[in-house]
Formats: structure tokens, C-alpha cells, sequence
């Protein structure tokens, strides 16, 4: 086992190494080029001046030389400042990272909250009344654009009803928990229903084949009662591939939170990486993409490593 | 021997009996029929209401839901249903388009993956799994934002707003292979060495023929299935990326770019917001439903499951 986490590592590592060539590559192709923004606010610069600056920046060598020394400045935790924000990139990334965990953690807790009792009343009677409307609105919830489910959300409790407000992380003036909270609300409520569907869908799938092992079989036999039978044989295991798929849905949880964010104007790393890529900001883009990158990888590895150690069936199997 | 008599698939008969015998993937495919017709009839309905969809009548902003205009106008005065239907060739376009490039891609590359085996199959495999543990909309973010122009392209060629279209489904394609080359390459693998197949092989069929009589046929269910499956998720990233302004670009509008100014104008008109996304809703539930749908007709043994 230590040697394939230490494999895994390794092809984590490498995978990340190439995804920052690529978004580096990618970045130097956005529109707009970083020595003219620099220049455009004052007029007597001069092409001469242009080019000088970019020979001293290294701006007129080759992609592959600009990629190493960037990534030379990187490995020594020097990403360089944020253009938009004046202040270097990690410094503007930290507390947006913590506020989109926030966000992220807590949509994943009522997620979970929802899809497993949902997903094992679905399972126990398949095709059955309550199975055939827990299945719709699980496809409900993962068809739905992420957009669009926040803007009806502002529509209905901000602009309709009036409760909660439509956007941002705190009132001015007003930091307090309960303000806060207020504030977390519709975005929370937004990502927690995209994801459960995703997860319901797992749940039942994985506790449908968890009720059809032999043991389960031969506990129905011996008298064992179903709420017994249910939550003592058979949920240990279709909670495996579930820890599983949870680990696995970072990515697509952190792609819905940068739409949650932007729709809610939620200062987290989603609408971060969105202001700094359309602001030019290619440091701070660079950063944030990578970093995103570098969770998700990571959560994906932790997939990994809890799988292997809730399921001593995979070891026989290596 | 024909290769369609061989594995998953079953008869035709079977697979209809099967598949009409799902109410949800029936009633889905009907209001898919539904959409697109009318899409399709787009100018028709224009000329029936007699609206031009991209006349600009400033005095006629926000009006509500009339005979001339049944559900309104626009923040510039132009007729929303008409509006809808156009964009809706956009983006059903982008839909099927990239669904059906991401597929061929996966595809090719999942039959040869599955065929060769050996290095390209492991390179393949790690490939696919670290496109899927991408976090993918800031990715996609980054695609959509990259200046073609940078890479040599002419400018109206690069900044046009049929680009845009073609821009988007190339994006989606390269992102979206990894799915079909997965179920592509298990299902070469499962019927490389069967009998039919070697028995061809021993009779001396070039490979080429191989693959299109015994392999493709019998990887065609799973594609046909993730691709019906994809084709929602494709209309969703697209609608995504145009809600944030980096898909499609005027004068053209798909769904998605519909509500890009809705939300500023949410409060003085939250109807302008309800339709687009209700229609991108719709038209992603149905062909999810259908892919389900499709997925227990061509495959009876696991329907238990979904």
C-alpha cells in the first residue's frame, strides 16, 4: 500500500507540473499583453520604452524560458503581486480561499445530509412511488443551470419575498455571525442543491448493490429486522464508493462554486479567479488556477487513501 | 457474421419495446421533438407574430405578454419568444455539435487505447484520469478567454461571432472525450478476444475490417448512451460561459447570453430571467432523462441499478 500512495504521489505531482505549463502557456494567451496596461495610463511612454521594459522582464524570451524561471520563483513561494489588488497574490488569495471553504464545506454537510437518508429510503423500494420522485428531483438537481438556480433564488427571497439579501458577505457596518449568515444562506442553499442530486444518485445506486450481497441475504433469513439489516450490514459498505465520489466531486464542486459566487457576489476564490481573469490579472490567475487545481488533485489522492482503507477487499485485489 | 447480433444491444424491436416502456425517457423525448421543431420554425413564428428578432424598438422595452408578443419584450424592445427560438438553435446547435465531436474523439481514441493496449493505453488511461480530476469551469474560463488572434489567427476570423460557436464546441470536444474513450475502450477490451473476433482474425480480416464490423458495433450502446447523456452537460457549460460573457458573442445569442443582462435587471424584471434558464433546464432534464432511459433499453441486465 505505501508504495502505490507513494506512485500516486508521484503521478499527482507530475500531473500538477504539466497542468502549470499549460495554464501558464494559457494565461500568456489571454487577450490584452501586461506591459501595455502597465503604459497605457501614461501616454509619454514610448515603443522604445515598451520594448525595454519587456526585455527586462524577460517578456521577449521563448515560452519554455519564461516558464522556468516562473516556476523557479514559484517553488520558492514567490508568485509574484496581483495587479488588480496591489498586494502579493497569496496574500488576496487566503481569505477568499477561506470563505469558498466555508461555503463549499457547508453545501457539502447538507448535501450529505439530504442525499444518504434520501438515497437509502430510494433504494429500499426500487421503482416504487417514493424511489421514481427522488430520482426526478436528483435529475432535477444536477440538470439545472447553477446560474440560473442562483438568480431564481434572488428572485424569490430577495426581490419577491424580501428575507435575505441578494448578494455579497456582510453588511456594511455590520460584520457580525448572524449578518454573516444571512449572507450565506442563498448561496449555500444554491450549491447544496446542485450537488445532492449527484450524491443521491450514488447513494442509492451503491446501497441497492450493498442490499443484494450474500450476508444481507442470510441476515433477512436469521429474523433480522430492515431498519437493522439496513443501517448495520448494508450502509457500511455503500458508504465506501460514496466517501469515494464525494472526494472525487471537488473539482465540480469548486466549478459550481465559481458561478454561485459570481451570480451572489461572493468574495471567494471562484469569483477571484473570474475577476482576475477577465482583469488582466495574470499573476493572481495563474495562482488561484493553480491552487484549485493543486485542492482538487489532493482531494482526489485523499480519495484514495480512504479507499484503500475502508475497503480491505482492494488489497487482495493489488 | 454480422456483428450486430453479438452483444448488449439486442434487437431493435426489443430496444424500442424496452425503451417505450419508460415513461419518463417517452414524455422526454417528445418535448425534445417538441423544442427543436420549434426552433427549427423560428423564422416561421417571427413572421406568423411579424417581429424581426433583432429590431430594437426603445419605446417598446419591458412590455408584458400580449398577443403581438406572448411572453413580452426585452430591455430593448425585441420580442422574447421569437428571441428564445433563435437562440435555441445556438444552443441546441453547440449541444449536439460538441457532444458529437467529444464522442468521436473518444471514440478513436478508446478503440485504439483498447486495441494497441500496451504504452499508449497506460498514457491514454492517466490522461483521462487526470482530465476528470480537473476542476473544469475555471479551465474552461481560461479556454474561452484565450485571444485566438495570439495564435496567428486572423482577427475577423478569431473575433467573429460565428467563431464563437465553433470555439465553444471545440472547447467542450477536448475536455469531453474521456468519458466515451473510457466505456469505448472497456467494451473493445471485453470483446477483443472473443470468439467472432478471433475467428475473424484466423480467417484473415485485416484489422480495419476488425474494427468496423465486429468492434464498433458492439461499442456503440455505451456511446450512444453517454453521448445522449453529454449532450445536457455540453448546453450547460455553454450556457455557463455565455452567462459570464465568454461563449457566444453578439449579435448571435444562445440561452445562455439571454440572461447575462438579467441579473442587473432582476429586480425591475424578473421575467426576463425565468425563460432562457427554464428552457436550459428543460432541454438538459429531457435529454438526461432520455439518456437514462436510453441507457435501461440497451442494457436490461443493470437496470435494476439506475
Amino acid at each position: 500500500m505505501g508504495r502505490l500512495l507513494l506512485r500516486r504521489g508521484i503521478e499527482t505531482l507530475l500531473v500538477l507540473l504539466v497542468m502549470s505549463f499549460l495554464i501558464y502557456a494559457l494565461i500568456g494567451l489571454m487577450p490584452g499583453d501586461p506591459i501595455d496596461l502597465m503604459l497605457s495610463a501614461d501616454p509619454r511612454f514610448t515603443t522604445a520604452d515598451a520594448a525595454r521594459l519587456k526585455a527586462l522582464y524577460g517578456l521577449d524570451r521563448p515560452l519554455l524560458e519564461r516558464y522556468l524561471r516562473w516556476l523557479q520563483r514559484a517553488l520558492a513561494g514567490d508568485f509574484g503581486y496581483s495587479r488588480l489588488y496591489g498586494q502579493p497574490v497569496f496574500a488576496v488569495i487566503w481569505p477568499r480561499l477561506l470563505n469558498t471553504l466555508l461555503l463549499m464545506g457547508t453545501s457539502l454537510l447538507l448535501a450529505l445530509l439530504i442525499a444518504i437518508p434520501a438515497g437509502i429510503l430510494a433504494a429500499l423500494r426500487p421503482r416504487g412511488p417514493l424511489d421514481t420522485l427522488v430520482n426526478l428531483l436528483a435529475f432535477a438537481g444536477f440538470s439545472v443551470p447553477s446560474f440560473w438556480l442562483s438568480l431564481m433564488l434572488i428572485v424569490l427571497f430577495a426581490v419577491t419575498l424580501g428575507w435575505l439579501p441578494a448578494g455579497g458577505v456582510a453588511s456594511v457596518g455590520d460584520g457580525g455571525f448572524l449578518d454573516r449568515l444571512t449572507y450565506l444562506v442563498l448561496p449555500v442553499a444554491a450549491l447544496t442543491l446542485l450537488t445532492a442530486g449527484t450524491f443521491l444518485r450514488f447513494v442509492r445506486a451503491s446501497m441497492l448493490e450493498a442490499l443484494e450481497e450474500d450476508h444481507i441475504r442470510t441476515a433477512r433469513a436469521k429474523g433480522c429486522g430492515t431498519a437493522r439489516i439496513v443501517l448495520a450490514h448494508a450502509l457500511p459498505n455503500a458508504m465506501i464508493p460514496v466517501v469515494t465520489v464525494v472526494a472525487l466531486h471537488f473539482g465540480s464542486l469548486l466549478s459550481g462554486a465559481l458561478v454561485v459566487e459570481t451570480v451572489f457576489s461572493y468574495l471567494g476564490m471562484g469569483k477571484l479567479i473570474y475577476d482576475a481573469i477577465l482583469g488582466n490579472d495574470y499573476n493572481l490567475a495563474l495562482a488561484a488556477l493553480l491552487l484549485g487545481t493543486a485542492l482538487t488533485l489532493l482531494a482526489n489522492l485523499a480519495a484514495d487513501i480512504v479507499y484503500l482503507e475502508l475497503d480491505p477487499r482492494i488489497h487482495e485485489s493489488l | 457474421m454480422r456483428a450486430s447480433e453479438t452483444l448488449a444491444s439486442g434487437r431493435p424491436a426489443g430496444l424500442l419495446r424496452r425503451f417505450r416502456r419508460r415513461p419518463a425517457a417517452v414524455a422526454s423525448l417528445c418535448v425534445l421533438v417538441a423544442i427543436g421543431i420549434l426552433c427549427l420554425a423560428a423564422p416561421l413564428v417571427a413572421r406568423l407574430l411579424g417581429t424581426d428578432p433583432e429590431a430594437i424598438d426603445l419605446l417598446g422595452r419591458f412590455r408584458p405578454p400580449s398577443l403581438a408578443h406572448p411572453l413580452g419584450t426585452d430591455e430593448l424592445g425585441r420580442d422574447v419568444l421569437v428571441r428564445l427560438l433563435y437562440g435555441g438553435r445556438i444552443s441546441l446547435l453547440v449541444g449536439l455539435g460538441g457532444a458529437l465531436a467529444a464522442s468521436a474523439i473518444g471514440v478513436v481514441i478508446g478503440i485504439l487505447a483498447g486495441w494497441r493496449g500496451g504504452l499508449f493505453d497506460r498514457l491514454v488511461m492517466r490522461v483521462t484520469d487526470a482530465v476528470i480530476a480537473l476542476p473544469l469551469l475555471p479551465l474552461l474560463i481560461v479556454l474561452a478567454a484565450v485571444d485566438l488572434a495570439k495564435l496567428g489567427l486572423p482577427a475577423e476570423l478569431a473575433g467573429g461571432a460565428a467563431a464563437s460557436v465553433l470555439r465553444i464546441m471545440v472547447i467542450v470536444a477536448l475536455f469531453g472525450w474521456t468519458t466515451v474513450a473510457r466505456l469505448t475502450r472497456a467494451a473493445t477490451l471485453s470483446v477483443k478476444n472473443r470468439e467472432f473476433v478471433l475467428a475473424a482474425r484466423a480467417l484473415g480480416a485485416p484489422p480495419r475490417r476488425i474494427l468496423r464490423a465486429h468492434i464498433l458495433p458492439n461499442v456503440a450502446a455505451p456511446v450512444v448512451v453517454a453521448t445522449t447523456l453529454s449532450v445536457g452537460n455540453v448546453i450547460l457549460a455553454e450556457s455557463v460561459l455565455s452567462f459570464l460573457g465568454l461563449g457566444i458573442q453578439p449579435p448571435l445569442a444562445s440561452w445562455g447570453t439571454m440572461l447575462t443582462n438579467a441579473q442587473e435587471l432582476i429586480f425591475g424584471a424578473p421575467a426576463l430571467a425565468l425563460w432562457p434558464g427554464l428552457l436550459i433546464f428543460v432541454t438538459v432534464l429531457t435529454f438526461n432523462l432520455m439518456g437514462d432511459g436510453l441507457q435501461e433499453a440497451l442494457d436490461p441486465r443493470q437496470s435494476r441499478h439506475r
